[in-house]
């Protein structure tokens, strides 16, 4: 018997993941749909564009910001050591765009937004909200999960955008402030190195990125268990299955966009 | 009228409705009675279609619940709900509004405010409440507030969940007076869950007790205390000892 448990518990987390990717698909799918039919929530997707999109960019520039300057000293350092300091411009470009500023602010956005998302749907959960949408004849799908998705779906790739573009900066700014490089050659250089495929995956690792943040967000927050405990639970879930999706989903984009 | 007809329901293994037959005629006012986890609240919600019985039949007006049109179905409804459930990003005019803003319901934003204001008024709250969020008002306001919302689309079946719950008694005098008034003044069915005695006496029409999953006792609020049902006597007396098991 004790010999059989090990393998008995494997059996059951794999079927426990296989159940929760069944429902997170079915969650997935039953979005998709009420995205495609009326009635439509505008002012409420307003609202989330505002606070997933707008409210973001401080931590995200921020965010972005340090990296690209981090990135720059790091590649002059270590391009040092077989004397290719003079690609900083380009690594830097290609390193923020291609995947530090997708990745970063995927990750950023399963911080801010997907945790915001899931406590504040739980609570309503918890507190009887969802209910009384219910008996209120509005869908909480409708009213809740779409707007949230398709604003995080539209602003995710714009926030990455900017990103990229602040990060590039910061690599300028370190660049030419600290490691003395010509400013000139140095944005001749970042411009001439990239290229729109660069920059469309970007943007295309984004939207996915943004989907995935919101609806981790929205299904653990729909799915959350009774009293703060609940509430807590479904914001620590949503986050932890986010920032696993990003990071999986990143590889598979990586691997789909750039496999020649 | 609202008809359930041998109604189940389990969560696991844990069977709450065991076979509910309930009738609330229309334009009477239905109390639902019973100790705490009797499955109160989860015979209010398979009404509702909140919950998805197990089995059995629940009709409004001859109409099997599960099988209307949702929207035209739930338009007919308003609920208090036990701890207000408004929703905290809207003002409470908005909250009480709902409804009227947006559906089949909808009216324009000036006529909608107009309602919600003197629906705020019905209740006994004044019109600067309305710009003001849930979480500014106290218990007994929210109260009155989730009350407005439910009556503001002047349903025909009203539901209110443990509508006492977390108040002080003189509020909720308040709030049952309010209770019966409004009933009465829409000629609304209703149906109101609760383990208040004070609520019970305040809103009945007739009263059922649901206990061990099925109606223990159901008759007019007059014959409640004469009733001779051992389960009722102890319920409304409040008493530890009969045949209600009381966990010490």
């Amino acid at each position: 018997m004790s010999l059989l448990a090990p393998i008995a518990a494997i059996g059951r987390n794999t079927m426990g993941i296989l159940a929760a990717l069944g429902r997170i698909s079915i969650f997935l799918f039953q979005t998709l749909g009420h995205m495609v039919r009326p009635p439509f929530y505008i002012k409420e997707f307003g609202h989330s564009l505002m606070t997933i999109g707008y409210f973001s960019l401080p931590v995200v520039g921020l965010t972005a910001f340090f990296t690209g300057g981090a990135l720059a000293l790091q590649i002059y350092a270590g391009g040092a050591r077989f004397s290719a300091e003079a690609v900083v411009p380009q690594i830097v470009a290609i390193g923020m765009v291609r995947e530090l500023g997708p990745v970063l602010v995927g990750l950023m956005i399963a911080a801010r937004v997907t945790s915001s998302i899931a406590a504040e749907i739980a609570t309503m959960r918890v507190t009887e909200q969802i209910d009384a949408l219910v008996t209120l004849s509005t869908h909480p799908m409708k009213y809740l999960t779409v707007p949230r998705v398709l604003a995080a779906f539209i602003t995710v790739p714009l926030l990455v955008g900017i990103g990229d573009i602040i990060g590039i900066f910061g690599g300028f700014l370190v660049a030419t402030g600290k490691l003395e490089f010509n400013a000139a050659t140095y944005l001749n250089n970042t411009v001439d190195f990239l290229e729109a495929a660069d920059i469309a995956s970007s943007l295309i690792k984004g939207a996915v990125f943004g989907f995935i943040a919101a609806l981790m967000g929205c299904y653990y927050g729909m799915n959350s268990g009774r009293g703060a405990q609940g509430v807590g639970k479904a914001t620590k879930s949503s986050v932890e299955a986010a920032a696993v999706l990003i990071l999986a989903a990143n590889f598979l984009l990586t691997s789909v966009l750039f496999s020649s | 009228m609202i008809t359930l007809t041998d109604v189940h329901k389990a969560f696991g293994s844990n069977k709450v409705l065991r076979g509910v037959n309930l009738t609330i005629p229309t334009g009477e006012s239905m109390v639902v009675i019973g100790g705490s986890g009797t499955g109160k609240s989860v015979l209010l919600k398979c009404i509702l279609g909140l919950i998805k019985p197990d089995s059995g039949v629940i009709t409004v007006d001859g109409q099997d619940v599960t099988k209307v049109d949702r929207d035209a179905f739930l338009a007919r409804f308003g609920m208090l709900f036990q701890g207000g459930a408004l929703f905290d990003s809207l003002p409470v005019w908005q909250n009480v509004a709902f409804r009227l803003l947006r559906g089949s319901l909808k009216r324009p934003k000036d006529e909608a405010r107009a309602i919600a204001i003197e629906k705020l008024r019905r209740v006994g709250l004044k019109p600067d409440v309305a710009d003001l969020y849930p979480a500014e008002l106290s218990g007994g306001m929210q109260k009155r507030v989730g009350l407005a919302r439910a009556i503001a689309a002047e349903p025909e079946i009203i539901f209110f969940d443990e509508p006492t719950t977390g108040l002080d008694p003189i509020m909720s005098g308040v709030i049952n007076e309010l209770i019966r008034e409004i009933v009465v003044e829409m000629g609304a069915t209703a149906m109101t869950i609760t383990h208040d005695m004070s609520s019970v006496r305040a809103i009945a029409d007739k009263v059922a007790m649901l206990h061990d999953g099925v109606i223990q006792w159901t008759g007019p609020v007059a014959d409640m205390d004469a009733s001779g049902d051992p389960y009722l006597d102890q319920f409304i007396h409040g008493r530890a000892e009969g045949p209600i098991e009381a966990v010490r």
